[in-house]
């Protein structure tokens, strides 16, 4: 029973684990290929002073990068924990 | 030296915080020192010696006969500290010196590769890294080799590592000897040498120890000497304090002045090396620059995932969760020069095109602009020139010739800073392409002396032995990359984007395959290596003999074919082959649960 728990255990947590790579995945799509490929479009809206598209592939999603990797690792970290998998550091 | 010894760790905020301060009072001295009359010359000298001497001090102090210190650095950094060693692994020659010039000549599709090599990270971080380190593993190698199973899969990763890799590692050492030979004033064969010594003092006796605290080092240099000149010129010009949040009205004025300097007018002659700014600053529109920016961004990030000097320092933290965090804040240093980058080309452009700025001289008398001292200085050594081509007495904007990897060097000149802040840059530039090059070597010594040498023709080789192999080697390998830099067979850029072409070609695919699909077996890993790496080089060979691209896929984007014909053949062959062993399912399964102990031992 116990190892049966053990394994439904380690189960949801991969689950878990996945959805939210997948999430981050399709995140990471966008900033990388969806609004690059639409900048000239976006370029008709300002922001601080930027056409929005320029904005977007030399700031915004660079930026983008770095708080979505920040985010999936405390998420990540919570998903571990809840599941009993997290480490002292 | 009594600091070295004992716990390193837990002093490294005290050590690189004297080491910073210290770097910063070198820097006023020399500032001082040029207020005196010492000659530019003499400054750059200095710069330049003055680091490559902490460097070779810190590798000396680092060295270590120990395996697991040789090859992960004792697994002990950071994660910090390991996000800045590989921000400094990870930014070039090609980042620092080259990366600005691309965007102010390249406009929209250029920028693509500060996208590529920014969002290249959250694939690391979301697939990659944790998992990798979970495992164990000395060298990526070590990983195919293991998860698959079979000396074969593990001598197709070492190939294809030592493929790209060292491409990218001649284009490191040909940037390190050019800015040695320039600062230094030796011919640019010297040079090469001179930079491979250099490079070799900082790893060749710590191994990953001693490369882990020079790149730290190495990433406060580069990132000063990269921020400081853009700031200092940014105050001076009225730019306003901090660039990057205001140079939007710079990106408005060039847009206006574009058409007014007539962008695009094909110059009348041409010189060898240099170019003359056509591409608008922020074009974009047609499907096909749409296309040409993603697929470039799409190969250099899969080729980030892939690259073995990059996931090896993800083996270096204590835990997995360091692991992950430490990729959080390597993609932030990094982040820090790739948003400094469009700005300083920005900037730069502005001040050479807006009339209403002193340091102008697009439209201005040409006997004038060619009295200017960073005109006549960066003329001499032939990588810039101006000519009156139609006679008119004016500079137009198709009459100024400039090799595109200047604009970062030849900035605080143009903008009139002191001479100390050129040879700040020297030094980063330096700082930039060691730290890289030395990521490499360590990366293609480490795969040879682990898995061909150990793992596969002398498994019973004791500890010391084993690492008298993995330090010869390196000397080997250095010395074979430093004959073919000094060739000059290829561009610094174009080098660089093979080797992210070629690694994500071979190596993408069977490395994430290897963690997310369970099924995925030796035969599909074998083949997928094969197939993907071979079609990869076949198409760049096409393309490079004069055959015409498919659907715009050039040499810098064969990744985009080698990708998926791998992908075809690791999940048709897969498919047709029995599962793997339960033994390797288990193994993935233990791989995706963070705690408990890695699957290789310790030290293996």
């Amino acid at each position: 029973m116990a190892q049966q728990d053990e394994a439904e255990r380690k189960r949801r947590h991969w689950e878990k684990t996945r959805n939210l790579t997948i999430v981050i995945l399709i995140l990471w799509a966008i900033f990388s290929f969806v609004i690059p490929w639409n900048a000239h479009a976006l370029n008709a809206f300002s922001f601080i002073g930027f056409p929005l598209g320029y904005y977007f592939i030399t700031q915004g999603s660079l930026i983008a990068f770095v708080v979505m990797i920040f985010v999936q690792n405390w998420y990540q970290d919570k998903i571990d924990d809840e599941f009993g998998f997290g480490e002292e550091e | 030296m009594a600091w070295i010894q004992g716990r390193l760790v837990d002093n490294l905020g005290k050590i690189y915080g004297l080491y910073t301060g210290g770097f910063i009072a070198f820097i006023i001295l020399m500032a001082i020192l040029e207020q005196f009359g010492v000659r530019a010359d003499t400054i750059g000298i200095l710069f330049v010696a003055f680091t490559i001497c902490i460097y070779a001090l810190i590798g000396w102090l680092s060295r270590t006969m120990q395996l697991d210190a040789y090859y992960v650095a004792g697994r002990e950094v950071p994660a910090v500290y390991n996000g800045m060693a590989t921000a400094a692994d990870w930014m070039s020659g090609a980042s620092f010196v080259a990366l600005a010039g691309g965007v102010y000549f390249g406009g929209y599709v250029y920028i693509a590769f500060v996208v590529g090599w920014t969002g290249g990270y959250v694939l690391v971080n979301a697939l990659m890294a944790p998992y990798l380190r979970k495992f164990g593993c000395y060298t990526v190698p070590d990983f195919i080799g293991t998860r698959y199973g079979g000396n074969f899969a593990r001598l197709c990763a070492v190939i294809i590592l030592v493929v790209a890799s060292f491409t990218y590692v001649t284009a490191q050492i040909n940037a390190s000897g050019t800015i040695a030979a320039r600062a230094l004033h030796i011919p640019f064969a010297v040079g090469v040498w001179v930079g491979l010594v250099a490079i070799l003092l900082c790893s060749m006796l710590g191994g990953m120890r001693a490369v882990t605290w020079t790149q730290v080092a190495q990433y406060i240099v580069l990132i000063i000497a990269y921020l400081v000149p853009v700031i200092w010129m940014s105050n001076v010009q009225g730019f306003g304090i901090i660039p990057h949040f205001t140079f939007g009205e710079a990106v408005e004025r060039i847009q206006e002045l574009e058409p007014l300097v007539k962008l695009g007018t094909k110059p009348t002659e041409t010189f060898a090396g240099l170019s003359v700014l056509m591409t608008p600053l922020n074009a974009s529109g047609a499907a096909a620059q749409s296309w040409a920016f993603v697929t470039l961004a799409f190969c250099m990030m899969a080729g980030t995932a892939s690259l073995p000097h990059i996931l090896m320092r993800y083996f270096t933290t204590p835990s997995v969760r360091a692991a992950r965090k430490s990729v959080g804040w390597s993609l932030f240093f990094i982040f820090l020069l790739y948003f400094t980058a469009p700005c300083l080309a920005t900037l730069t452009k502005l001040q050479l095109l807006d009339p209403n700025l002193s340091t102008s001289i697009i439209g201005k008398p040409f006997a004038a602009v060619a009295d200017l001292s960073w005109i006549k200085n960066w003329s001499d050594v032939g990588m810039l020139k101006i000519s009156d081509s139609n006679k008119d007495g004016i500079l137009q904007l198709n009459e100024f010739f400039m090799r595109p990897d200047i604009v970062v060097l030849a900035t605080p000149e143009i903008a009139g800073l002191p001479y100390v802040i050129s040879g700040l840059v020297a030094a980063g530039g330096l700082a930039a392409a060691m730290s890289t090059a030395d990521g490499l070597l360590l990366a293609i010594a480490n795969a040879l002396s682990h898995d061909l040498y150990y793992k596969m023709i002398d498994p019973n080789a004791d500890t010391r032995h084993r690492l008298i192999v993995a330090r010869g080697l390196l000397i080997v390998i250095g010395a074979l990359a430093c004959v073919i830099a000094s060739l000059q067979l290829t561009g610094i850029l174009g080098a660089v984007a093979w080797a992210f072409c070629f690694a994500a070609s071979g190596l993408f695919f069977p490395l994430v395959l290897g963690v997310w699909w369970k099924r995925a077996n030796r035969e599909g890993a074998i083949a997928g290596m094969i197939c993907g790496f071979l079609a990869g080089s076949l198409y760049l060979w096409y393309v490079r003999s004069g055959g015409t691209p498919w659907f715009g896929i050039d040499h810098l984007r064969f990744a985009i074919i080698g990708m998926p014909v791998g992908l075809v053949a690791q999940v048709v062959v897969t498919l047709m082959t029995p599962e793997p062993d339960r033994e390797t399912q288990q193994m993935v399964d233990d791989v995706r649960i963070p705690t408990g102990s890695t699957i290789l031992a310790q030290t293996h």
